[in-house]
């Protein structure tokens, strides 16, 4: 189910975390977004339920929405390679903002 | 049992099954063959077995997103993004594609590794997850029908459609004016029953099994959980007016749902809505309401470590708050005990636990916990106009120690620097104890607990079915304590509502009225069924005097 971050030394790497507001969890429209929006990074992304995994591939939709994430969890997020910053960071974003940007509004 | 009786052609057939989608339908009857096992195939060579699988995987995609571009509602396009997403994804698929390399050929490799990932689903404990094996399926199948070449069986518009499941990317494709579905198995969480519900097309699931061959017509009525085929004129006759007035009453109903409420005088009454855990919300115009009445937080905090997280319970609120847009949100703080145990929190032995350790005497019990979630909801309390309410208040001392709590907790987070104001502080009225002597406590506003309230004042159990009877929320005891409460909150001008049940309840929206209530707050659900009430009520709001 689960994949090790490989450490490789000279590579970027980053973190963040965010709590699930989302009410009824991590279900498919939030887990839509959050994949979707790990592709766009070149980095590899992962995300995981504690601090230190175990970690799942962030871009694989049937990956995420296996994690059965509850509403109130706080999720981990992991990257390594280009755009790992960003990644991490946009990534939380997302979560804090209960996945508010796009089509969600009025919902 | 199917009954079957003796119609004017052909006999009639009904079949009883559980409604999840209300309504009245009648049309042409579609049965759905249920297909599961691919048919055996002669295989080509695992180069062209894993092409025929890619090319079928990506015409379902296609079609999928054809389907989205058509789907104007926002749930639709979910349910259908999410099978787009996940034929996209290699995790999903490999598993077919590894099989086809060491000898499948793609409908057996296909069927294979669809129904280990259905399996797991299908085994979650959250219901809301278990429910998308049905999604599974429903791309499963889609995938195996461009595998065979077959075509999905064209359905009339207004059809009622008979089948074991429906997938819910089918469902989107049917045109539904006025048929319905029978789902001979089916679940109530499905995205499908969803679907129906939100687009009004009457459903029963769990249908009774019977041979529908030689039917051509059927009918779906709810009233009576039952599927009808061959119907005939008798029934038809009687079906097509309450199928009209059913629409004349719903249309009439949805009126009033967006708008805000008054009586038939011209008088406002406000209209709150009751919450567990904010997610009833998300489906919600937050026009329906006038604010929020009861946020019942003990649905939310799960366990000791929410209740320890001032940090997650301040996010939860806060997003209430934000839904709300600057309308009023009463938050109630933690009502365990009773029916509602939380491990760890609540005192497991009691006799008698609807008398014992529950609501703020638990509370008070565990200090700290409080303290936690009074500091959460002073926080929140910046964010928007929010009220904090105290169940299973007995004696004035108890809240004078919640407010000092309170108190405490605001000059905490200032020290600390952190942003949060000072909320209204109100009480449940649900304790006879409470209602007879409402005018010696120092609360901000008062919201009358009828449920506890009933039951304390009849001396009967809630949970005994047979009691029911002495539990009447009309009997005069009961509205005369209510009048009293209402009296004196009026007198001094402190705001007061009621949050039971009977406030839902269309039969007792009158008398409710008829004490002087002017705010109710309701579930969600019987928000437009209660403004009807109230437009068609037309007594005068009554002074001091004895009621019945």
């Amino acid at each position: 189910m689960t994949s090790e971050p490989l450490k490789v030394g000279s590579v970027p790497r980053a973190h963040s975390r965010a709590v699930l507001t989302h009410v009824g969890g991590l279900h498919a429209r939030p887990a839509i977004k959050l994949t979707q929006l790990a592709k766009h990074f070149g980095a590899t992304v992962w995300i995981a339920l504690a601090e230190h995994g175990p970690w799942t591939d962030a871009k694989s939709i049937a990956r995420v929405m296996a994690m059965k994430t509850p509403h109130m969890a706080t999720l981990f997020f992991l990257a390594e390679g280009e755009g790992a910053d960003q990644a991490t960071s946009a990534l939380a974003r997302l979560v804090e903002s209960d996945f508010a940007d796009g089509d969600d509004h009025g919902r | 049992m199917a009954t079957t009786m003796v119609g004017d052609a052909t006999a009639v057939i009904c079949l009883r099954g559980t409604v999840v989608s209300p309504g009245l339908a009648r049309g042409p009857l579609v049965v759905l063959a249920d297909e599961h096992r691919p048919p055996s195939r002669k295989r080509g060579n695992a180069d062209e077995e894993s092409n025929r699988l890619r090319t079928a995987i990506a015409s379902a995609s296609g079609e999928l997103a054809a389907l989205m571009d058509r789907s104007a509602d926002a749930d639709a396009q979910t349910i259908l993004a999410f099978q787009v997403a996940m034929l996209a994804d290699p995790v999903v698929t490999e598993a077919a594609f590894a099989a086809i390399e060491v000898g499948d050929c793609a409908e057996q490799a296909w069927f294979a590794a669809m129904d280990l990932q259905i399996g797991e689903y299908h085994e979650a404990e959250d219901l809301y997850f278990r429910a998308r094996a049905s999604d599974l399926r429903d791309m499963r199948d889609r995938v195996l029908g461009k595998l065979r070449g077959t075509a999905a069986t064209a359905i009339a518009p207004g059809s009622i459609v008979v089948a074991a499941d429906l997938p819910p990317s089918r469902f989107l494709e049917i045109a539904w004016d006025g048929g319905g579905v029978a789902l001979t198995q089916g679940s109530p969480n499905s995205h499908v029953a969803m679907l129906a519900r939100s687009r009004g097309v009457p459903m029963l699931i769990g249908v009774e099994r019977a041979d529908l061959h030689g039917h051509t017509e059927a009918l779906i009525d709810t009233d009576s959980a039952l599927l009808v085929a061959s119907p005939g004129e008798a029934l038809g006759a009687d079906f097509a007016s309450r199928r009209q007035h059913a629409q004349v009453a719903r249309a009439e109903t949805e009126r009033y749902v967006n708008a805000p409420a008054f009586t038939a005088n011209g008088e406002r009454v406000q209209v709150l809505l009751n919450v567990a855990d904010g997610s009833e919300l998300d489906r919600l115009d937050p026009a329906c309401c006038d604010g929020i009445g009861l946020v019942r937080t003990e649905l939310m905090l799960r366990d000791g470590a929410d209740l320890a997280n001032e940090e997650k319970q301040y996010q939860a609120y806060r997003r209430i708050l934000k839904w709300a847009g600057g309308r009023p949100v009463t938050i109630r703080t933690l009502d365990a005990g009773g029916d509602k145990p939380i491990a760890g929190y609540t005192i497991g032995d009691e006799a008698n636990p609807f008398l014992g350790m529950r609501g703020l005497r638990l509370s008070l019990l565990h200090p700290e916990a409080l303290a936690t979630q009074l500091r959460a909801l002073a926080r929140a309390a910046s964010v928007g106009p929010l009220k904090v309410m105290v169940p299973m208040v007995t004696a004035p001392r108890e809240l004078d120690r919640v407010r000092a709590l309170l108190e405490g907790a605001v000059a905490h987070l200032r020290k600390l620097g952190v942003e949060c104001a000072v909320p209204e502080l109100g009480m449940m009225v649900e304790v006879p104890a409470a209602a007879l002597a409402v005018d010696l406590f120092d609360a901000d506003f008062f919201s009358i607990g009828s449920n506890d309230l009933i039951q304390y004042v009849t001396a009967s159990s809630r949970d005994s079915s047979s009691l029911a009877s002495l539990q009447d929320p009309l009997q005069p005891a009961v509205l005369r304590l209510i009048h009293q409460v209402v009296a004196h909150a009026d007198a001094q001008g402190i705001p007061v509502s009621l949050c039971g049940d009977m406030a839902s309840d269309v039969r007792c929206v009158p008398a409710l009225l008829g004490v002087g209530l002017r705010c109710l707050s309701i579930a969600p659900s019987a928000v437009g069924s209660v403004k009807n009430a109230i437009a068609h009520y037309r007594g005068p709001r009554p002074k001091g005097e004895q009621i019945a």
